[in-house]
């Protein structure tokens, strides 16, 4: 299905990061439509477009900026969780690095909504060609009388810093994010309190997504109902999904909310089916962290609500395919080493059950699996999460129920091939785990 | 009397740039600043040694555990000193799904070193996810980032270090 391109529109064009690309493009006209509304107005145009939240849990964007309390009278904050870390996703990077003026429009009009003065861009260490573009754009901005003492000549000061990560999945959590931002380890915190109440130096402060952000620019430009008249009832807009995996051409592909995991898949316009003769055994919908579906669940629409109604998540936007001559148990064993490194070491059932998953998936993988290893390991991710429904992680933050979802489903859909490891003393494929592409050219 | 730890020009450039992140932050609130300070100090020698920690946490008016806490919490920071160039292979699972087990190996063999092993020029690590996924497998060099990786395009790449 097309769609309208609204936040990958510029891509691709020449000089599509700079300022003048931008507003050749009509770049900035959401924001003088923006800053004509009172905050309280823009807040419920938000409300009204249905736009959710981009960085993995989907929230609505209108009611997590309307949790700021009015009469708190410490400075508000505006962070922007640019940490993008989830396995299978690197959507954010694109906007930051073809088209970080989007990014940047839509800071001024959430900060005109929010009464904040300061945002601060938290882009994850490794993204250095993403900081510079984004840097060169802030530097931008000032110049041309975006930001700094006065946002397009409205008396409303902004100022806007880019913060570079050091390596930390962790920091993509938004209590962690703000730890790091205050010069700290990544530790997240324990909620309530929510960060729209105390977050950022105990001040009220938004954590949003990159994508989350860079939609608002065309939902001002264009009205609220336009923009939710692109989704579905739930959810406005268009979303950026992140194709990777056994596919013929991954990459970043814009999509209506209706759009089906297999029409992304198959489709010219978009992955462009598997390599011939092979196909599906395996989809991630949503980020690594996401439960795996199987072929059955192909014609899932890639959307918040229907791949909840499927016992998974949209997340972060990251699909990873896998097909059938991949070894499940290796690919889990990837997903499960990933959390174990990237546990911050705070919470017991986390810190302990991570790598315990992981030593348990190695040892199923090298055919030293026993009998009753693969209840050992669902046991362990029961004490890490339960599952299902998604949310019930014994941690203080979801990193635990990321470690323990793709556990729960892996087994749970695909046991007889853990379980042919352990009676075959090997791994069924051999030396070749890894599908189509895993050979390496 | 053991070497200083920076030569003028670099002190200049510490001092200069500390004070600059400074201006990010709420005054009472400078300790804020410890991860782009830590940035600095490593951009500036290549590490993070110790008596640069103690330098930037008293730039930062904080104890100097908080620095070293900070710097080995995050995996970019290196509070060893690394080979001449730290490389970072992705192995998670978009990137293994194109080849990069194999990448690795590789890798290993000629680089004549194992994942997780370092000589002079050369700290070799499976890292996680660099967000590449679509343009696998990839790795990173130092801070440099390189994508859709063959065999001739590593030869290339690292030919052209020295």
């Amino acid at each position: 299905m097309n769609v309208e391109k609204v936040i990958s529109k510029n891509w691709g064009n020449p000089d599509s990061f700079t300022l003048k690309a931008y507003q050749k493009s009509g770049g900035y006209q959401g924001l003088k439509k923006a800053l004509e509304l009172a905050p309280a107005d823009v807040l419920a145009e938000v409300k009204k477009s249905n736009l959710r939240g981009r960085g993995g849990a989907g929230f609505p964007t209108g009611l997590k900026w309307s949790f700021v309390p009015k009469d708190n009278p410490k400075p508000k904050y505006l962070a922007i969780n640019a940490d993008e870390s989830e396995p299978g996703t690197f959507k954010d990077r694109y906007i930051m690095e073809d088209d970080p003026h989007m990014m940047l429009e839509g800071i001024a009009i959430a900060c005109w909504a929010l009464g904040a003065h300061q945002c601060y861009v938290y882009i994850r260490g490794e993204f250095k060609h993403g900081a510079e573009r984004v840097n060169a754009a802030i530097a931008e901005a000032y110049a041309a009388g975006i930001f700094g003492k006065k946002v397009m000549g409205k008396d409303f000061p902004l100022e806007v810093y880019l913060v570079r990560g050091a390596g930390a999945y962790i920091c993509g959590e938004e209590t962690a994010l703000l730890e790091s931002l205050e010069g700290k380890k990544g530790w997240p915190r324990l909620k309530p309190p929510f960060p729209a109440v105390v977050g950022l130096f105990g001040s009220p402060t938004v954590v949003n997504n990159v994508e989350t952000v860079a939609s608002l620019p065309s939902i001002f430009e264009k009205g609220a109902e336009w923009y939710a008249k692109l989704g579905t009832e739930k959810s406005g807009g268009t979303h950026l999904v992140c194709l990777s995996g056994s596919v013929n051409r991954p990459g970043v592909y814009e999509l209506s909310m209706h759009t089906t995991l297999r029409e992304l898949i198959e489709s010219d316009q978009y992955g462009q089916g598997l390599p011939a003769g092979r196909k599906v055994k395996a989809v991630i919908p949503g980020g690594s962290s996401a439960p795996v579906l199987t072929a059955d669940d192909l014609d899932t629409a890639i959307e918040f609500e229907a791949l909840k109604g499927k016992m998974t998540m949209a997340g972060s936007g990251g699909v990873i395919v896998m097909d059938d001559s991949t070894c499940l148990v290796r690919s889990l064993w990837r997903v499960a080493r990933f959390y174990a490194e990237e546990s911050c070491g705070q919470c017991t059932p986390c810190r302990e059950g991570t790598p315990w998953q992981t030593r348990l998936l190695r040892k199923i993988e090298e055919g030293r699996g026993e009998p009753g290893d693969i209840d050992i390991l669902l046991g362990v991710a029961h004490a890490i999460a339960p599952f299902p429904p998604i949310g019930l992680g014994n941690t203080i933050c979801a990193l635990g129920d990321a470690a323990a979802l793709p556990t729960h489903s892996f087994v749970h859909k695909f046991r007889e091939e853990f379980e042919a490891h352990i009676t075959e003393h090997r791994c069924p494929y051999g030396d070749s785990p890894w599908g189509h592409f895993g050979g390496w050219a | 009397m053991a070497e200083p730890l920076f030569t003028p020009q670099e002190r200049k450039t510490f001092d200069e740039g500390i004070a600059e992140i400074l201006t990010h932050y709420p005054a009472d609130r400078k300790s804020a600043a410890m991860l782009p300070a830590l940035r600095l100090l490593q951009t500036l020698k290549g590490w993070l040694p110790p008596e640069g920690m103690v330098l930037v946490a008293e730039k930062l008016s904080t104890s100097r555990a908080r620095a070293y806490e900070v710097a080995t919490f995050y995996v970019m920071f290196h509070t060893e000193r690394p080979g001449k160039y730290t490389v970072d292979v992705c192995t998670n699972l978009s990137c293994s799904l194109w080849g990069a087990e194999k990448l690795l190996a590789y890798l290993e063999q000629k680089l004549g070193l194992k994942a997780g092993e370092k000589n002079e020029q050369f700290f070799l690590r499976e890292t996680e996810c660099l967000a590449s996924c679509g343009t696998a497998p990839c790795l990173q060099i130092n801070e440099d980032h390189h994508e859709s990786l063959t065999r001739e395009k590593v030869d290339q790449i690292f030919a052209k270090l020295t």
